[in-house]
């Protein structure tokens, strides 16, 4: 079990920290959803079932959902955004 | 292989917590602040199961016949919850930030701070404020007007 | 610049500090054998007093109702206030064309199946892992998947709304009958039944139903306002 929960940890840390770093908004929200599901896995690994299928159906699914639809209406729904920092004219 | 395997789970957990709640201060988008609230939010849940989890034990459902030993049910029944209520937040917070940029046109949290404090100054009828060393305000300032007791008109 | 270093080297500090305090508070648990007193008598009890095989399931509803309670009404205030801060509904752009054909032919397969898994989910909470906001969740995505293939012909928000406020009076209704017949509020009533039979564990799979009713109604409706047009310029 020590080798999956490793590999676990490590993607979700890494997505994690992606998802602060990635300039394109559409990879950072994916990432979000990364570290939702790898914490529904470590749920089902902890023996937990009914807490795992509400973090993949909320988290990972509606969550994620959520943010991406919130992406469309502030206007960041571009593959090749980068992140408004200094328009001070829009 | 035990203490590997639990000291693993308590990094992923509060490395979780830690990336999210310095994302949440340092972040100058809008939108990375709700990312990073989701994250913080994911990392405090896996560190509330883990603290109900046993060696060798079963999910907390009846099965069959057998009694083996069971983790413990609360955490995550409380931890159910808390998903659902985590989702709601984020929910409200993305709407907070779909209306803050059709007010102010972008969701930079320097330049949104700077429009705010100018439009909070141009209602109440100060001249904007220049830098730091120049705030809001006339100079120099006028004298104080003294405040009228209550019957009398202001002379 | 020096005040730009410190004003991120601050926060990170903090975030190091914070991890630094939780490790040293974690450190002293005992990972793995938990002392679990309140955990094992509910194990002992659960299946005696609720007939729910689902433990979790008995702890949300029969021994911590009102915390469900308490969740129900933070989601419904989270829903009611991104929807009023979120403004009128925009006009939904006439020319707003539908979805490819993937998207349009996959909502219609989706439908059906999503809306059979996640009444299944709901029914089955107190039996299997699942339960009412697994299932809430599930048909939420049924009704929104159509939404986002046809953008033109979304649920009427007044039978939603009509859903969810019949769904929480029903489990509020419930509880005050729990209270009415001398127990405690939101006791489960109606006798427990066989264990692991789908009708069994008294109330608990009504009260799991509203729940989840009440958690897809209102989430399909929070989803919808969402993908209502009106996104790009800026007032």
């Amino acid at each position: 079990m020590f080798w999956i929960v490793l590999l676990m940890v490590v993607v979700m840390l890494a997505s994690a920290v992606a998802a602060l770093l990635l300039p394109n908004f559409l990879g950072a929200v994916a990432a979000v959803s990364v570290v939702s599901l790898g914490v529904a896995g470590l749920f089902v690994l902890l023996r937990a079932p009914d807490v795992a299928m509400t973090e993949a159906a909320v988290g990972a699914g509606l969550g994620s959902l959520l943010l991406a639809l919130a992406l469309r209406r502030l206007g960041l729904w571009r593959l090749e955004v980068q992140e408004e920092t200094d328009h001070a004219d829009r | 292989m035990n203490d590997a395997t639990t000291l693993t789970l308590y990094l992923g957990a509060i490395g979780l917590l830690a990336i999210g709640i310095g994302g949440l201060v340092l972040a100058r988008h809008l939108f990375r602040v709700v990312m990073a609230l989701a994250i913080a939010e994911a990392g405090a849940n896996l560190l509330l199961v883990l603290t109900g989890f046993r060696w060798d034990a079963v999910a907390p459902i009846l099965t069959g016949a057998d009694r083996a030993p069971m983790v413990d049910p609360v955490p995550q029944a409380l931890v159910l919850t808390a998903i659902v209520i985590g989702v709601g937040v984020q929910a409200l917070a993305l709407a907070l930030a779909i209306r803050l940029r059709q007010a102010y046109g972008t969701l930079d949290l320097r330049l949104i701070r700077a429009r705010m404090a100018a439009e909070i100054d141009g209602a109440a009828g100060l001249a904007p404020a220049g830098s730091r060393d120049r705030p809001a305000g006339e100079r120099p300032l006028p004298p104080p007007q003294p405040a009228a007791l209550p019957g009398e008109t202001r002379p | 610049m020096p005040t730009a270093r410190l004003a991120t080297l601050g926060p990170l500090l903090f975030a190091a500090g914070f991890a630094f305090l939780l490790a040293v508070l974690v450190a002293g648990l005992p990972f793995g054998a938990p002392p679990m007193t309140v955990g094992q008598a509910i194990q002992g009890d659960a299946a005696g007093t609720v007939g729910a095989a689902n433990f979790v399931t008995a702890v949300v509803l029969a021994y911590r109702g009102i915390d469900t309670l308490g969740e129900l009404s933070i989601l419904f205030a989270a829903a009611m206030a991104a929807g009023l801060v979120l403004g009128r509904p925009g006009e939904r752009r006439a020319g707003a064309a539908p979805a490819g054909f993937i998207l349009r032919a996959g909502a219609d397969l989706l439908f059906p199946l999503l809306l059979v898994v996640g009444l299944y989910i709901i029914l089955h909470g107190h039996l299997t892992p699942g339960g009412g906001f697994q299932g809430g969740v599930i048909l939420a995505a049924a009704f929104v998947v159509p939404v986002l293939a046809d953008p033109g012909r979304p649920p009427e928000h007044r039978r939603l709304a009509w859903v969810e406020g019949l769904a929480g009076a029903a489990f509020i209704a419930t509880g005050l009958a729990a209270l009415a017949w001398d127990h405690e509020f939101l006791a489960p009533l109606l006798g427990r039944g066989t264990l692991g039979s789908l009708v069994s564990a008294g109330t608990l799979p009504l009260l799991y139903l509203a729940v989840g009713l009440k958690v897809g109604a209102e989430l399909t409706g929070l989803l919808v306002r969402m993908t209502e047009a009106d996104g790009e310029a800026p007032r």
